[in-house]
């Protein structure tokens, strides 16, 4: 049984959340677990539940080329069962171009990990309505797990484990950071938010809107949407909850129209109270709602507000 | 400048998703199919890079069901070429696609390859890091600007809650597009039937793949509901939750 290699993912000096959530994950499967890291040393202080800590040079911020080169020099080092990264925007990149150039197999969209001889990954595809057990073989391989998939406490502890340096490979040099760009300053922070009324692409056209605008104001709520809304010009970015949005935990999430993608689903699986409003009754949104409602939003939505008036 | 971008029809998931019988994959026969959305931004942002300068914009399939109109469709958007790859399987993951496009892009002289930063059935990886390796060539996903200059495109690649990383990539390259500049405009079906007169396809065999890093499915599965959402079926009984939960 090898080692379970997982990468520390990092944005602004600081680790993120993913990280402890797979070193959680990584010594519940029982292999000894290492920790790639790319960035500062100061960080390493933070992974005292991984058993050891390769680092290499690879720069302060995220690049694809020279974190990818050096996450493949150090897999070559540790020569691991298993390489688990996040299924974010560095993790997949990461995840992909060391499957790509060691011919490791890999699974993306894993949300569940298991090593029983062979390494199996369970993926949410098409949007969470199909569940794919995959089979990796007894390894090396790679998986690339949903953030949120398993409790950061189990991977978060303080200590500095043993570290070893590998050095940074050479790279061609052709992808070059330039900065990072923080979002403009929000109108609503839908983050502090007791109640949210969400919008997604069922809700058909811009000028609808205004129905859930209407709902969030008799609930005292904000407006905040699925990707799709903010891609079309809406709504504004500040208002998008998932993935690459915000992650939000109100009080009450109403869900209209939105199917329930994993992507979204990362940034607002853990409100406290989820009433979905779906015309498909086979939409994933229903499987993490408390409450459902198989309807056309529109024969609900001002019929409700109206209620509350 | 030449833009190749890799199309894919994938199932459209507001239709039921059929297991087949073995319990290992989606049955495909009666799947209601449409181009990946991502794949639609990409086009979208090619189609965009051509307009306010100028390139030469191609979009690449592989031979399936379908495969025609999706492929007049892109032409009747204002792609310049259309290509098919036969002999292949239209419905290969992804690891095995990028070999399939690999063979197929690497002899174009591509400048840029756009490819959808992710499809609705991604289970072995995404496309567009796979295929830039097997090309070769630098890459960089989830972009959501994109701006090319005297052979640097310069990308904005998302992360989450809403910080960007921008940075220089050095052409050739593979981008994974997340959302083009604008909506992906539409074709309408007279513009399609006009195009499928006057316009061709072109077509290319697969050729030798060579060795493609495979997993195997052992099972899909519909996801076993929870008993989590009780189904409530007026709007009275939602404002009842709203009461219990203490919102009114
Ligand atoms: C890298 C990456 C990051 C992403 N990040 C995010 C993110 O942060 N946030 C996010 O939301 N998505 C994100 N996505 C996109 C995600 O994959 C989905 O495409 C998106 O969440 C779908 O949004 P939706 O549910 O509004 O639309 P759809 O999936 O199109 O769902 C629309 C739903 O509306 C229902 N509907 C239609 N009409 C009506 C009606 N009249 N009444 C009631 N119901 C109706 C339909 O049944 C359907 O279920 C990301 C994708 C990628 C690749
Ligand atoms: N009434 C609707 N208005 C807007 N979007 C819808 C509606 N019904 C379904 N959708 C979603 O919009 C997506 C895009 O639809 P289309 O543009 O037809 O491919 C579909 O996959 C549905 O999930």
């Amino acid at each position: 049984m090898g080692d379970i290699l997982v990468v520390a993912e990092h944005l602004n000096g600081a680790l993120d959340e993913s990280t402890f959530e797979l070193i959680g994950m990584a010594n519940d499967l029982g292999n000894s677990v290492v920790a790639f890291i790319g960035g500062s040393d100061d960080m390493i202080g933070q992974l005292g539940a991984a058993s050891k800590v390769v680092r290499v040079d690879a720069g302060a911020d995220f690049n694809p080329e020279t974190y990818g080169a050096a996450l493949v020099a150090v897999a070559d080092h540790v020569n691991p069962q298993v390489v688990l990264t996040s299924g974010s925007s560095m993790g997949m990149e990461l995840a992909n171009m060391l499957s790509a150039q060691k011919s490791w197999p890999l699974a993306v969209a894993a949300t569940k990990v298991s090593i029983d001889g062979d390494v199996k990954a369970e993926s949410a595809l098409f949007g969470g309505k199909i569940i794919a057990t995959t089979n990796l073989g007894s390894g090396p391989c790679v998986v690339a797990v949903v953030a949120g998939s398993a409790p950061a406490d189990a991977g978060r502890k303080d200590g500095r484990p043993a570290v070893e340096s590998v050095d940074m490979p050479a790279t061609a040099g052709k992808v070059t950071f330039k900065k990072l760009i923080m979002p403009e300053s929000a109108d609503v922070d839908i983050t502090t938010k007791d109640v949210l009324v969400a919008i997604g692409r069922g809700i058909g056209s811009k000028d609808d809107i205004e129905v859930a605008e209407e709902l969030a104001e008799a609930l005292d709520a904000a407006v905040a949407a699925s990707r799709p809304i903010i891609d079309a010009g809406w709504l504004p970015k500040s208002r998008q909850v998932g993935k690459s949005g915000l992650k939000v935990k109100p009080k009450l999430y109403i869900a209209l129209g939105i199917s329930g993608a994993p992507e979204h689903l990362e940034g607002m699986k853990n409100s406290s109270t989820i009433i979905a409003i779906n015309s498909d009754k086979n939409a994933p949104i229903f499987d993490v709602a408390h409450y459902g409602m198989v309807a056309d939003l529109f024969d609900v939505v001002e019929e409700l507000t109206e209620a509350l008036d | 400048m030449k833009i190749v971008v890799p199309l894919k029809q994938v199932p459209d998931l507001v239709e039921d998703l059929e297991l087949n019988d073995e319990g290992t994959g989606l049955d495909y026969e009666y799947l209601k199919m449409k181009l990946n959305e991502w794949d639609d931004h990409a086009l979208e942002e090619a189609l965009q890079i051509k307009e306010g300068g100028s390139a030469e914009v191609i979009a690449v399939a592989v031979d399936g069901e379908d495969v025609d109109k999706m492929l007049y469709t892109a032409l009747a958007k204002g792609a310049d070429k259309a290509v098919k790859i036969t002999g292949a399987n239209p419905y290969a993951d992804n690891q095995e696609l990028a070999r399939v496009l690999a063979n197929a892009i690497s002899g174009m002289g591509a400048d840029l390859v756009l490819v959808g930063v992710q499809s609705a059935g991604d289970r072995d990886g995404w496309l567009a890091p796979i295929l830039a390796t097997h090309l070769n060539m630098p890459t960089v996903s989830v972009v959501t600007g994109l701006e090319v200059n005297d052979g640097t495109a310069t990308v904005h690649k998302e992360y989450s809650g809403g910080i960007m990383a921008e940075f220089d990539v050095a052409l050739p390259a593979v981008i994974g597009v997340q959302a083009a500049r604008q909506t992906p405009r539409y074709a309408p079906v007279s513009k399609v039937r006009q195009i499928q007169q006057s316009a061709s396809i072109e077509e290319m065999a697969a050729g030798d793949v060579g060795d493609v890093v495979t997993s195997t499915v052992e099972e899909m599965r519909h996801p076993e509901k929870s008993g989590g959402a009780r189904i409530l079926s007026s709007v009275d009984e939602i404002v009842e939750v709203l009461k219990e939960k203490g919102v009114v």
